[in-house]
């Protein structure tokens, strides 16, 4: 699904690379935590398969696309494969919880009657039915959490990316969304994503990739969050 | 579905910036209602001209029994004079027709367009006989003035130029300044689209990133900023031909009825059919090149 060969990120002359030499493959259908500290170079990572970023060396493939050549026309097709959840869930205010789902449809100009049956189809996936006429200040953070999810999956993406999902949760409810992440990754979904959640990684026992200013430290199946935060 | 998108999402920027959407209008107004006034200016001016070359005759003055004139040492013009100027009249390249008007032809002209108070005063002996030329070109009036001025016979050639070129000269002047402010405004014009442009990519800054995010095409992430800058500046040329043909109406059509008012001057028909189309494309043209440099520097996928 993901594949780096050799990626290298450097934003601007003289300044350390924010990934180096980062070769990995990630398969379909896997879950892998990206775990580090700050500045390791996770953020990084993601932004180079959204091509949010151009990678300075090196080949980034994303679904059998190789991203560093791919013209800037092409990038949204890219991006309709591809999920994206972030610590601060990027809601639409005012816009109501079935608005804020249905907005990743319409941009997409999927008719209306698609619209009226997949929303409310993943807002009970995500555990949200009856809050469909809520307003995300109206949630939980772990409810808004959970309206960002299901925008993220609504096109049933090939690829989700998290970036530090529970970031802003307490523990009880990353445990949820962390249940609702599997729950997508068992559909098929591939799933990374990035955290500094410890206790998260070491229950979950997936595969752990471990980023050090750059460079890939460790790699493990089914490993845990390590000494290092 | 997704064109019900794009316009709904361009309504809700609009009403977002009301105050930059209102003032977007306004500059677009003013801008366009001074380059419309131009454009009425000049067509006026082209109308006079028209008007005026159509109308151009060169009239040769005769001398006559009274002429106190140097041009006439030898008295009033002989047969012979007369039938020499004639011939290089009608002999003259210059020249398309020639009429004669006789002393008795000129009081009646006169008795017709003068007061009667006048006419009592005056008798056919008093007015000078003379040829009235029309000319094949009529810019080159100042030739065939200078040809004959100096032919024995001929008291005067008057210069109509004397009286029309002020005229022409201050309405070309105000063509000029209408346009340059024009101008002015709509370099303010375009400023401006692009700032609101800006501005309203700054508070939709959430929703454009989704929308990249979910995979959203440029067109249709960049098309509610750019139909918003279009409708803003469309509103604009609109207000601004209202504005304008109300003048015209109002304010030219008063003047132009008024019996003792003999030009003909621009009409609501020009304003419809000349200035109003290009001031329009002229908006639209703003807008959208406005947008464009924008979203090229602050829309990027």
């Amino acid at each position: 699904m993901i594949t780096f060969e050799h990626v290298s990120k450097a934003y601007g002359e003289g300044h350390r690379p924010a990934l180096a030499e980062v070769t990995l493959q990630i398969d379909k259908g896997e879950f892998v935590f990206l775990v580090g500290p700050s500045g390791s170079g996770k953020s990084t990572f993601l932004r180079l398969v959204l091509k949010e970023e151009k990678s300075t060396g090196g080949t980034v493939e994303v679904a059998g696309r190789d991203v560093g050549r791919l013209r800037s026309w092409k990038v949204p097709a890219l991006r309709r494969q591809i999920g994206v959840v972030f610590q601060d869930f990027r809601l639409l205010h005012d816009k109501t919880v079935f608005e804020n789902v249905a907005f990743a449809l319409q941009v997409l100009g999927k008719p209306r009657h698609v619209v009226a049956q997949t929303v409310p189809e993943v807002l009970a996936l995500v555990g949200l039915e009856g809050k469909e006429k809520r307003r995300p200040h109206e949630l939980s953070g772990g409810e808004q959490q959970r309206v960002a999810i299901a925008r993220a999956f609504v096109n049933r993406p090939a690829l989700l990316l998290a970036d530090e999902p529970t970031g802003n949760l307490d523990p009880t409810t990353s445990v949820g969304i962390m249940k609702l992440l599997d729950r997508i990754n068992r559909t098929g979904t591939t799933i990374v994503m990035a955290t500094h959640d410890d206790d998260m990684v070491d229950q979950m026992r997936k595969r752990v990739v471990e980023l050090r200013d750059g460079r890939v430290v460790r790699d493990e199946d089914r490993g845990v969050y390590g000494s290092n935060r | 579905m997704r064109l019900g998108f794009v316009v709904s999402e361009m309504f809700i920027g609009l009403r977002r910036n009301l105050s930059m959407t209102v003032s977007v209008v306004l500059v677009t107004m003013v801008s366009l209602f001074f380059f419309g006034a131009g454009l009425l200016v000049q067509q006026q001016v082209s109308i006079l001209k028209g008007d005026w070359y159509d109308r151009v005759q060169v009239s040769v003055f005769l001398c006559g029994e009274e002429s106190l004139a140097q041009n006439c040492p030898e008295g009033a013009v002989t047969a012979a004079q007369r039938d020499a100027i004639r011939t290089q009249l009608t002999t003259s390249p210059l020249v398309a027709q020639v009429f004669y008007e006789s002393q008795a032809d000129a009081y009646e002209n006169f008795r017709e367009t003068a007061d009667e108070s006048l006419v009592a005063n005056i008798t056919a002996d008093q007015l000078p006989e003379s040829f009235r030329v029309r000319l094949t070109d009529p810019e080159r009036y100042e030739e065939i003035r200078a040809q004959m001025l100096g032919v024995p016979g001929v008291e005067d050639v008057p210069d109509d130029r004397k009286v029309l070129g002020p005229l022409f000269s201050a309405l070309d002047a105000a063509t000029l300044v209408a346009l340059g402010l024009a101008a002015l405004m709509l370099v303010c014009t375009v400023l401006l689209v692009s700032t609101t442009i800006r501005l309203t990519a700054f508070s939709r800054r959430r929703e454009t990133s989704i929308m990249r995010l979910v995979g959203a095409s440029r067109l249709l992430i960049q098309l509610p900023f750019v139909l918003e800058g279009v409708v803003a500046t469309l509103l604009g040329a609109a207000l601004a031909s209202g504005a304008l043909w109300a003048l015209v109406e109002y304010g030219l059509g008063r003047v132009g009825d008024r019996p003792d008012f003999t030009t003909r001057l621009v009409g609501t028909q020009e304003v419809l059919t000349q200035a109003m189309p290009l001031m329009f494309a002229v908006g639209f043209l703003l807008a959208v090149v406005a947008s464009l440099i924008s979203l090229r520097r602050w829309l990027r996928i």
